[in-house]
């Protein structure tokens, strides 16, 4: 008979070893997926892990790698804040959209005005609409209890409605023909969100995601706040008695994570979307979770999984086109990461034993 | 001589780096109220729960009435007449003293004849009890009368009792011996599991005596004193505490008639507690579990806030301070569940001291963390306590409890409290550290700091304390000095039988 | 804006309608969560349900085929749930995320043959004269046979958990799953099997949207439903009567902004189509003060050695 037996420490093998072998076992079923889907496996995961990095059109691809990573790492580091902390803001889709709503209307609001302060007043907006939106949830939680993965996630379904209502209505662009979808910021200057060296795929957000991850770093291990993020997740009596305000650090987590989705969503809407339009949102703010897990909720890990992730969606493209891979087949294969991953993570903290021996 | 109703032969236990139960045997009369003794830690619930199918013996074997006995799971050993009585009941808060009596019975009656005869052997053996009551609302010592008439209502042949009495009152301590005695006398054997010599002496008629899984001796209690028996048990002679003289100081710290609501569904609220404790003097504050004693730490730690102008410490309203204002004031505190709430139990010890040391001892400088200096101070816990352990990168849940309930006492004490207030000091932990963690108590109140120990360890309490209050419904007796107090009167300070008003008026 | 054109009669039957996907999901995640278990994937479960029932009814032209389909597809999802979380100890908030997320895709994936294409009409039950009483035949006498089923669902789970020793088992092992292990229960096995009821429950409610509701399969077509249905278990406080009313309340806010949109008031669309999910965070934050029914080992992972 095999069982589960506790480990009287985390392992820390398993820990490092738990993503390798999900992203394995992926893989494997995922080649098996696409065996069932009428496609060559070893083709098609080619496809989608060696074509972008090192295959013809690489020099096109691995731009956009940054340009995919950027949004799901900076994202998955806020939502890690608050996940290590048993908060689980699910929500980040809807503040990635009320983000980029911000920063845009703030752009499309100072049209055709060419100054230099306007590309930072729209990040700050940006920053403040996705940290605003998390706010509710955060603030219905402390005031009054209310669960915030349901709260956080109907905000989502608000704000698509939101979006729909402003790219058809309030920030329609008046020189579109009626087509529905604002003015193009990538057209306007000020506003636009620029690569900072051509052709690199290196906007400001990568920045800002590359920043992010440092500052979740130093403040995880060298800061008490961060030391009250991980206490809270492991023993939240412990860290209120430690002295870990519940009430603050709900709103911190949930704002911080918010204000990191919002400015996702305005670099993207200044720069590679360059619009907003009804279809704007294409699932970042839910694939991050994934990130943050596959990343098991590390700055450092997540970079790396937010790489993975954006591998898979530029692969899948690439796949969808060259060999007719429905574009689902890839958000399973996602899925099936994040499963596996908490599949195998059970061995960090427990090992099997085998015999009829029972646990103490 | 009868033929013995259970029999265990070279029953062998062991889990990986402890042989819990090495070679027991053991044999139980019909009739007989069997004691089985021993510290924390020497195998007894093991041992129990084998008997009761919750655990399979690596080797040996039991029979039960002449049969083999090889109970495969619970509902096996009920099967075979064999019932068990929790340390830590079995309960459900949200369901009806009927409810879960029927949970714990294989076919039980429709649920209108199961409470008339819930009714019928409560009056029956003495143990009121109201079917309907939701069990969430019941105190500790009727919460226990529902798992015996759980028992009772299979006319078990063995009754097994791990730790009955460590919920109880005095005097209901008393009503449960009645009980048992009655059902001996109907011919049901008992094995009583206890640390209390004084108990087993008045209730058992045999005794076997486990230290470090094996069976160290056998006797009969009445005949054997209890330091024979203690001797057995804890393998060396003990160590008494030593008191300090008594000078005592300033009040230090000081409750107003504290009212405080109750923090959770099944909580107990505080109600107008007044207490002055004076610095040098030890406080200790007595009480059956459930009476607010949690709720009194979580309100002196900061964890609750309290309204202002009800707690004072050297004079200075502290009510709507938090745990960190009031740690740096100088007021300390250890709570009673070490996992969880006093150490976070996936982290370090240098995490963990990090935790609460981190004011006192310096350890951050502007809210950036000196993880070099606390490492430092886990070492020291761990040398000061003797905290047996690999070192200060082990998680906080691969200790032992004990080796746990000395890192989070010293942790506190070697802050160099002004007030320190511990639930539960010596909880889990054996004799030996027990008598070191009261001694640094002791120490900390000669050097002129100020100590409130909460305990259900009554003995404990008098050992140690200059004062005794207990909490009873979340209400505070007045102080009493602890030199002449009686047990009787100890009894009534913690408020009789609860629930037994009627019968004992 | 034409209010006239709402009819009242019309309008409730059609509310029976719409309430019947949430009753039937919030139904099913009850009884998970009175075993102590929180599935957050009962989204996934439901756009599964949704695409399995269609297909089946599709290829084999029997709805009520479809909806065994979809009860099975749910359940058969959600086992991946119970692996992940009494098995693998995996954390349920994650897991049932996880399973969500799977589910949006593998529900597209099948469903890529199937859009636009038209399902067989689910017939109404034939209540004969009592279809006919005016007003009343019409709200209630001229509906399918799945939403009446949906009715008896709610009874039968209200009886199963006040009356039979079933019942009280699974409310032990919700309520204190370390003494229901200790009384010899298998909380695993109990748990797993509250699991898949429920997955089955929102299977059945997902293919009522897509072959009742709709009817007709698009990617995403559950939109947030399942979320609705597990806010109405808080709003119920577990009680399955209380869920048939909150379906009710939700179902009749779904049709009202329906039938306004279509009436062409001056409530931009966008606006309409927001409100059931702001109604939503209303209900909650009114009755989050009443957690005190809420199992009591909900959501925690239970390892038998502990």
């Amino acid at each position: 008979m095999i069982r589960l037996v506790k480990r009287p420490q985390p392992s820390a093998a398993w820990s490092y070893g738990a993503p390798l072998l999900a992203v394995l076992a992926t893989i494997l079923a995922g080649g098996l997926l696409f065996f069932f889907l009428g496609k060559n496996p070893g083709e098609a995961i080619a496809t989608i892990f060696w074509e972008p990095l090192f295959g013809e059109f690489a020099f096109f691809y691995r731009p956009q790698l940054l340009i995919k990573g950027a949004p799901l790492v900076l994202i998955a580091i806020g939502l890690s804040l608050g996940f290590k902390a048993g908060i689980w803001n699910i929500g980040a889709e809807g503040q990635y959209i009320i983000g980029a709503l911000c920063g845009a209307g703030v752009a499309l609001a100072m049209y055709p005005l060419n100054v230099f302060w306007l590309f930072p007043a729209m990040v700050l907006a940006g920053a403040l609409g996705g940290w605003a939106w998390a706010m509710i949830p955060a603030l219905l939680k402390t005031r009054f209890g209310t669960n915030e993965i349901l709260v956080s996630l109907m905000l989502v379904y608000v704000a698509e409605q939101f979006l729909a209502s402003m790219s058809l209505g309030l920030m329609k662009n008046p020189e579109g023909f009626g087509f529905p979808g604002s003015r193009n910021l990538q057209q306007y200057p000020a506003a636009h969100n620029a690569e900072i060296i051509a052709n690199t795929g290196l906007h400001w957000g990568v920045l800002a995601a590359l920043i992010s991850v440092i500052f979740a770093y130093v403040l995880l291990t060298r800061h008490r706040l961060g030391f009250s993020i991980r206490v809270t997740g492991d023993a939240p009596r412990a860290a209120t008695f430690s002295g870990v305000s519940p009430k603050r650090l709900v709103i911190f987590c949930l704002g911080t994570s918010g204000a990191l989705a919002g400015l996702a969503g305005l670099f993207e809407v200044a720069g590679p979307a360059g619009q907003v339009t009804i279809d704007f949102n294409v699932g970042y703010g839910f694939t991050a979770i994934i990130v943050a897990f596959l990343g098991r909720l590390h700055p450092v890990g997540i970079l790396l999984a937010g790489g993975l992730m954006a591998l898979t969606y530029i692969g899948g493209d690439i796949a969808q086109s060259q060999l007719g891979l429905p574009a689902a087949a890839i958000q399973i294969f996602q899925g099936m990461l994040l499963f596996f991953l908490l599949a195998i993570d059970v061995f960090t903290n427990y090992r099997l034993q085998i015999g009829r021996q029972e646990a103490a | 001589m009868t033929t013995p109703l259970i029999r265990l032969d070279g029953l062998t236990k062991a889990y990986p780096g402890v042989r819990a139960n090495d070679d027991v045997s053991l044999e139980i009369a019909p009739s007989e109220i069997h004691a089985l003794l021993g510290e924390n830690g020497a195998g007894k619930s093991t041992l129990v729960k084998m008997i009761y199918g919750l655990v399979k013996p690596d080797s040996g074997n039991m029979t039960l009435a002449g049969a083999a006995y090889d109970p495969q799971e619970p509902r096996a050993a009920r099967a075979a007449g064999v019932a068990m009585v929790f340390q830590h009941f079995s309960l459900f808060d949200a369901l009806s003293v009927a409810e879960n009596v029927a949970l714990g019975m294989e076919d039980p009656p429709a649920m209108r004849d199961l409470s008339q005869r819930i009714k019928d052997v409560s009056e029956t053996y003495g143990l009121p009890l109201n079917p309907s009551r939701r069990v969430g609302d019941l105190s500790a010592g009727e919460r226990q009368r529902v798992e015996i008439i759980r028992c009772l209502l299979q006319d078990p042949k063995l009754l097994i009792m791990d730790e009955p009495t460590s919920v109880l009152t005095p005097q209901e301590v008393e009503i449960l011996f009645q009980t048992l005695r009655k059902l001996s006398a109907e011919g049901t054997a008992i094995l009583y599991i206890s640390h209390k010599l004084e108990e087993i002496r008045t209730l058992c008629n045999s005794a076997t005596i486990l230290r470090g899984g094996k069976v160290v001796g056998k006797c009969n209690p009445r005949d054997a004193t209890a330091r024979e028996m203690a001797e057995l048990m804890v393998g060396k002679g003990l160590s008494v505490p030593a008191r300090s003289g008594k000078s005592h100081g300033l009040v230090a710290l000081e409750l107003e008639r504290l009212s405080m609501p109750a923090p959770s569904n099944f909580g107990m609220p505080l109600r107008d507690i007044s207490l002055q404790v004076r610095s040098g003097e030890v406080m200790g504050i007595g009480g059956v579990a459930g009476n607010g004693q949690d709720e009194l730490l979580q309100a002196l730690s900061g964890e609750t806030r309290a309204p202002g102008k009800r707690i004072w410490l050297f004079g200075e309203d502290i009510g709507a301070r938090g745990p960190r204002s009031r740690r740096a004031k100088g007021l300390l505190c250890a709570p009673e569940e070490r996992l969880g709430h006093a150490a976070a139990p996936n982290m370090t010890l240098t995490e963990n001291a990090m935790l609460t040391g981190s004011l006192r001892r310096g350890l951050e400088r502007n809210g950036f963390l000196d993880w070099r200096a606390a490492r430092n101070f886990a070492e020291e816990i761990i040398a000061r306590f003797d905290v047996r352990t690999p070192g200060p990168n082990n998680a906080a849940r691969a200790l032992s409890g004990g080796n746990l309930q000395k890192f989070v006492v010293g942790r506190e004490v070697l802050q160099d409290p002004k007030v320190l207030v511990v639930n539960q000091p010596t909880w889990g932990v054996d004799a030996a550290a027990a008598a070191a963690i009261r001694q640094a108590l002791l120490d900390l109140a000669a050097a002129g700091g100020t100590v409130i120990v909460i305990s259900q360890d009554l003995d404990e309490l008098m050992e140690i304390s200059d004062r005794f209050a207990a909490l009873n419904e979340g209400r505070l007796s007045d102080p009493r000095d602890t030199a002449g107090l009686t047990i009787e009167e100890i009894g009534l300070m913690l408020g009789g039988a609860h629930g037994m008003e009627v019968a004992h008026v | 804006m034409d209010l006239s054109a709402i009819n009242p009669v019309l309008l409730l039957a059609a509310l029976l309608a719409a309430a019947t996907p949430i009753l039937l999901a919030a139904t099913g995640e009850l009884i998970a969560e009175k075993a102590g278990v929180l599935n957050l994937g009962v989204e996934g479960m439901m756009i599964t349900g949704a695409i399995c029932g269609f297909a089946t009814a599709v290829e084999t032209g029997s709805p009520l085929l479809g909806f065994a389909a979809a009860a099975v597809g749910g359940a058969a999802l959600s086992l991946l749930f119970a692996f992940l979380t009494q098995v693998a100890l995996a954390n349920q908030v994650a897991s049932g995320l996880a399973l969500t997320l799977f589910g949006l895709g593998l529900s597209a994936l099948l469903g890529q043959s199937y859009v636009g294409v038209k399902p067989p009409r689910m017939e109404d039950v034939n209540f004969g004269p009592l279809a006919d009483i005016p007003l009343i035949g019409r709200i209630f006498f001229q509906h399918d046979l799945v939403l009446y089923l949906g009715v008896v669902l709610v009874a039968s789970v209200w009886a199963f958990l006040k009356y039979t020793r079933s019942g009280l088992i699974l409310k032990a092992v919700g309520e204190n799953h370390d003494a229901a292990h200790a009384l010899g229960y298998k909380v695993v096995r109990i748990r797993t099997l509250a699991i898949m009821f429920g997955g089955a429950c929102a299977g059945a409610g997902g293919a009522y949207i897509s072959l009742v509701r709709v009817p007709q399969w698009t990617e995403g077509m559950t939109a947030g439903v399942g979320w609705i249905a597990l806010a109405l278990v808080v709003f119920a406080s577990w009680k399955p009567w209380r869920v048939l009313l909150g379906a009710y309340l939700f179902g009749g806010i779904t049709q009202l902004q329906l039938n306004l949109q279509g009436a062409g008031v001056a409530i931009p669309v966008e606006y309409l189509a927001m409100s059931p999910y702001i109604i939503t965070i209303v209900v909650l934050v009114l009755l989050s003060a009443d957690k005190a029914q809420a199992p009591a080992s909900l959501g925690r992972t239970f390892h038998a050695s502990q």
